[in-house]
């Protein structure tokens, strides 16, 4: 078929122009900002090199962020790969509501962070206390909310509750592409279940591996709506000597430096290091998996 | 053959047993996991004092549900019916921009092999690890220059952040129609050619009814992410401006009414009872989307 230019440059444009407005343009923008005294109002904007940098390697609440994010993503890529595992082989057996299992373990996920958050916030403030005291268990009498030891481990919960199942489903899929008559074979041969999963099902399902810890470790570091409606950063602790909030993860230290404290450059700045470590993280991890796969 | 052998018969009871205290330990498991739904249910039949009494007791009074269910649809602050409508459109209209001029990209992308389409589509797919984060301070300050200097209002528009969601969404849906298009034969494009069919007319009258399975893949990944995001709406309408989309609305309630969970509650509850009915409906459409989007 003969192509026109024109016919072509016309069924591009629509994409290239919204995808040239919102994404290439803000993001020179953006490494331009980061490396200026931006602040929104004043229309002059001057370089000012890597200052902005600097300043956020000293200040105590974005250190603290950055640790806390690397912790709460390690243990969402553990939690929510263990469970969803876990659930998939539930869902892959002889259950007789398998089906309906499914669907409901999936139902999380179509639901926003910001909604959930609320949600598990009265669980854990309001109904998660009453039944600590009502059985007897201390740790429960508080909330987990409020105790800057557990609330990471408290929202990681939650992330593994909303996700698991979305995970869950990628692995069932990768499961029911194994040959039944592989796992016959096995069964017959004398392998029990947990000798045919680790021998068969998981180096099977090795290349679904890459997809999940991609996905779960990529959402776990850019949280920010479940962070935000579950703890909003609290509670209060001392880091480095200065007084920091204990579940603000970097996602949402972004969008306070900006939002609550006006500095604006500065916010900018912290998300150009974001975009690098995830960057740097996913790449990481995908050429780790896929070597895996290939030895597999 | 009426006689089975007595060992073989204990077996067999075993093994009956053994599932038998499977499928209820995988109910026990589904209904804890389902917890937090029916209890958002059960506290929204109850006033904040019953709460405060007990947030796991059984509510007095059923009829309490539609007062608070009225007291939301009343409330300024809120405004779900408006909020529900704004959703709609953005929703709708967001996901037709994308679908639609995606496809249209895709295909030339696809049809044309050269130099310069290897490129675009990197361009796209390469776009799709920026993190929200890094465009979102720029973005908004980039919609301002546009709307002073053009007399083009972005901000705070239905059309600005359509064209918002369409250049973040359409990478990833350009990536999913572009591998789509690539099993689609050129020979039934070349049969229209001959037939008389111009470009436009040909992706019109043949290429694009070719697509259906993979929109359903696209809308739902999409229809799912902007439905329930919140960052992007409340940079780019904004808290104080009139429009609000649910989870906005959702965040304004929860800030306003602090603590007052048999509002919150309720308000959660309409916010996911859309999606909830949705997936009643459209569950396998929406599983298989899900999970065919993030595997390829």
């Amino acid at each position: 078929m003969k192509r026109r230019g024109s016919v072509d440059f016309l069924f591009l444009f629509p994409c290239l122009l919204a995808f040239s407005m919102v994404i290439l343009v803000p993001f020179g923008m953006g490494i331009y900002y980061a490396l200026s005294d931006w602040n929104g109002v004043r229309s002059e904007i001057n370089f000012i090199g890597f200052q902005n940098f600097k300043s956020m390697f000293t200040e105590p609440q974005f250190l603290f962020s950055f640790l806390i994010t690397l912790q709460y993503t390690v243990i969402n890529v553990i939690f929510v790969n263990l469970v969803g595992f876990a659930l998939a082989l539930m869902v892959t057996s002889q259950l007789k509501l398998r089906n309906f299992y499914r669907a409901g373990f999936f139902v999380p996920n179509l639901i926003g962070g910001l909604v959930l958050g609320y949600i598990w916030q009265f669980m854990f403030n309001n109904v998660l206390v009453v039944m600590g005291k009502g059985i007897g268990l201390p740790w429960l009498s508080s909330s987990l909310l409020a105790s800057k030891d557990s609330v990471i481990w408290a929202m990681s919960f939650v992330n593994t509750w909303q996700y698991a199942g979305y995970i869950m489903m990628i692995y069932v899929a990768a499961i029911q592409a194994i040959p039944g008559s592989l796992m016959e074979a096995a069964s017959v041969d004398g392998a029990g279940f947990f000798r045919r999963v680790r021998s068969i099902l998981i180096p099977m399902v090795a290349n679904a591996f890459t997809i999940t810890i991609f996905l779960t470790l990529t959402t776990s570091f850019k949280q920010y709506d479940l962070n935000f409606a579950l703890t909003n950063g609290g509670p209060a602790m001392r880091f480095m000597g200065k007084a920091i909030k204990s579940s603000q993860l970097l996602a949402m230290d972004i969008f306070s430096t900006a939002n609550s404290r006006n500095l604006l450059a500065e916010a900018q700045a912290k998300a150009v290091v974001f975009f690098i470590v995830l960057v740097v993280f996913s790449l990481i991890q995908v050429t780790i998996n896929k070597r895996r796969e290939v030895e597999a | 053959m009426s006689q089975i052998n007595p060992s073989v018969q204990a077996k067999l009871n075993r093994a009956g047993r053994r599932r038998m205290v499977g499928e209820v330990l995988v109910m026990l498991l589904f209904l804890l996991f389902m917890v937090p739904f029916f209890l958002v249910v059960l506290n929204s039949a109850k006033t904040s004092a019953e709460i405060i009494n007990s947030p796991v007791a059984w509510p007095g009074n059923w009829g309490q549900m539609f007062k608070n269910i009225a007291t939301i649809f009343e409330s300024p602050i809120v405004r779900y019916t408006s909020a529900f409508i704004n959703s709609l459109i953005i929703t709708v209209l967001s996901l037709a921009a994308i679908a639609f001029f995606s496809a249209m990209a895709a295909w030339v992308l696809v049809r044309n092999k050269k130099g310069w389409s290897t490129a675009l589509f990197l361009m796209f797919v390469s776009a799709m690890v920026i993190p929200f984060q890094v465009v979102m301070f720029p973005l908004v300050q980039w919609f301002r220059i546009i709307g002073d200097s053009l007399r083009l209002p972005l901000l705070g528009t239905y059309h600005g952040i359509i064209f918002a969601y369409l250049g973040f969404g359409c990478s990833m849906t350009i990536f999913i129609l572009h591998g789509f298009i690539k099993g689609v034969p050129l020979e039934l494009e070349e049969a229209a050619t001959i037939d008389g069919c111009g470009q436009v007319r040909t992706f019109f009258n043949v290429v694009l009814p070719l697509l259906m399975p993979a929109f359903v893949t696209v809308l739902i990944l999409n229809g799912i992410w902007i439905w329930n995001d919140y960052l992007l709406p409340l940079l780019v309408l904004g808290t104080s401006g009139g429009m609000k989309t649910i989870p906005l609305a959702v965040a304004a309630f929860a800030g306003a009414f602090v603590k007052q969970w048999d509002l919150i509650l309720t308000s959660t509850l309409l916010a996911m009872i859309p999606i909830i009915v949705l997936f009643l409906f459209a569950q396998r459409y929406i599983i298989k989307g899900m999970v065919e989007g993030a595997i390829k």
